[in-house]
């Protein structure tokens, strides 16, 4: 058995550097002095009951939660070293950099097309075959290209929820990002869209840090090579899925994941 | 369906004791019926291990099959249950042999008993203490099961020596009677190969050892076991 401190693995040359976090909604205390880090190009999922934190920890990630009110943050986040709540970084540079998939997909209501180059035209980027090049190869990169090539111009809010959702996928990785979080991406979709999504998800770890909170232990187990258990804002466990899935270092785990708990 | 898998855990655990049980009785009666030239034991024993301990094994092996598809276990569960895969099969061959050692009552019984020299009276003494250090892994294999014991399920695995050992100094013993009256061959040979019947349900415990030591702390010690 590990004890408290050695269940919480240590990551050499982290990417995302969580040191010392506490999070206040007001009065109450959402984070609880986390101390971890996320390694760069792996796929890490957050786990825990509802309430646990987890998605207030990776809204953190990319500042969401700058504008909600009575919101107090305590400690660092780093990115490749440097701390994401200096008052000097711009925040739309670190959303460029750190993007974010949602529960339920939110395509914007333009064509599937411009739903991919939205971020590039905002930044910039004009000419039409850099733009073009860009959507093909976040379609196919978001497994999305056969299906809708022949369709390009036409609304996406004519696409399934399925695609909806690799469309927003697609559309996060056309501004390159280095960082992709997403907030239980599949619990709206229905097998076999959340296969394909995390077909997807595979595919994408190497190139891109996928952080992914979710509520299925399967799909946990199946996608992500750390795994996090989160409970009451502090961070339980965190190690290798593998050894997180089959020998937890924590009783507190092993009755989570075994669904004993609660 | 948390509470669902516990139950359903508790009642494999349950299937396996009683499975464990079957085979322990049908091992005892074969050898009783060896030395007490019982056929109608011996017949018992084949029977009950065709009718009852290969199907046992069977359902057990498919209640294990459901519990996978079904709950998906992790952790300590899915270490549960897939050691009672393994363990099922491992008991379900004890009855084999336990059923093996039967056959050869059978066929004992055509052939004329040797008469044991005076430097070979040692031969039934010999089996017996081979037979009771067998009976004490398999009975202690099964506490280790049910008690999740790793300390005891290791001092089983360390008692596998020993009974390699008697059937090491059984062998050699009646390979000498054998050199010196041939005419005893066929019976002696029959009575070999029930030291090899149970100096394999010895070889059986210690891999149930292991996996209940894999069960308990997730580490696999198979073919690592110091003696």
């Amino acid at each position: 058995m590990l004890t408290k401190d050695s269940a919480i693995i240590r990551i050499d040359n982290p990417q995302v550097e969580i040191e010392d976090l506490n999070l206040y909604y007001g009065t109450s205390q959402a984070l609880k002095n986390l101390n971890f880090g996320i390694p760069a190009h792996q796929v890490t999922a957050l786990i825990g009951p509802s309430g646990c934190g987890k998605s207030t920890l990776l809204r953190c990630i990319n500042r969401m939660n700058d504008l909600v009110d009575g919101l107090h943050l305590e400690g660092l986040i780093k990115i490749n070293g440097e701390n994401i709540n200096d008052p000097s970084l711009d925040v739309i540079e670190l959303r460029r950099k750190v993007g974010m998939v949602f529960q339920k997909w939110n395509p914007f209501p333009k064509s599937i097309y411009e739903n991919i180059v939205y971020g590039l035209r905002i930044a910039g980027i004009q000419d039409r075959t850099v733009l073009d090049e860009a959507a093909e190869k976040c379609l196919k990169k978001a497994a999305l290209w056969d299906e809708v090539k022949d369709r390009l111009h036409q609304s996406a809010m004519g696409l399934s929820g399925g695609q909806m959702q690799r469309l927003c996928i697609a559309r996060a990785i056309a501004v390159s990002p280095e960082i992709i979080l997403m907030d239980e991406p599949c619990s709206a979709l229905d097998p076999r869209s959340t296969s394909r999504i995390e077909d997807l998800i595979r595919e994408l770890r190497g190139e891109y840090t996928i952080i992914i909170v979710t509520h299925n232990m399967q799909q946990a187990a199946r996608i992500s090579d750390y795994t996090a258990y989160m409970y009451l804002g502090e961070l339980v466990e965190y190690g290798p899925t593998q050894t997180l899935f089959t020998m937890p270092g924590k009783k507190e785990t092993e009755d989570y994941i075994t669904g004993r708990f609660g | 369906m948390a509470k669902n898998i516990q139950t359903e855990i508790e009642k494999l655990k349950n299937q396996i004791v009683y499975l464990g049980t079957a085979v322990q009785e049908n091992m005892q009666k074969s050898v009783k019926a060896l030395w007490g030239k019982n056929i109608e034991m011996a017949r018992q024993v084949i029977d009950r291990d065709k009718d009852e301990i290969d199907t046992f094994e069977i359902n057990v092996e498919e209640e294990c099959l459901r519990l996978l598809a079904l709950h998906q276990p992790v952790a300590g569960d899915l270490r549960f249950i897939v050691t009672v895969l393994k363990i099922n099969n491992d008991l379900e061959r004890i009855g084999d042999l336990a059923a093996k050692i039967a056959d050869k009552v059978l066929l004992l019984h055509a052939v004329d008993p040797v008469k044991f020299a005076t430097d070979t009276m040692r031969i039934p003494e010999m089996f017996n203490s081979m037979f009771e250090k067998t009976v004490w892994m398999f009975h202690n294999t099964m506490d280790a099961f049910v008690n999740e014991d790793t300390d005891l399920a290791y001092r089983v695995c360390l008692e596998d020596d020993e009974v390699d050992r008697a059937k090491g100094e059984i062998r050699n013993q009646m390979e000498e009677i054998i050199m010196r009256d041939p005419a005893q061959h066929v019976y002696l040979a029959k009575l070999i190969s029930v030291a090899r019947s149970l100096e394999r349900i010895a070889d059986h415990c210690t891999n149930i050892c292991e996996d209940i030591i894999y069960m308990a702390q997730g580490r696999i010690v198979r073919h690592h076991i110091t003696r």
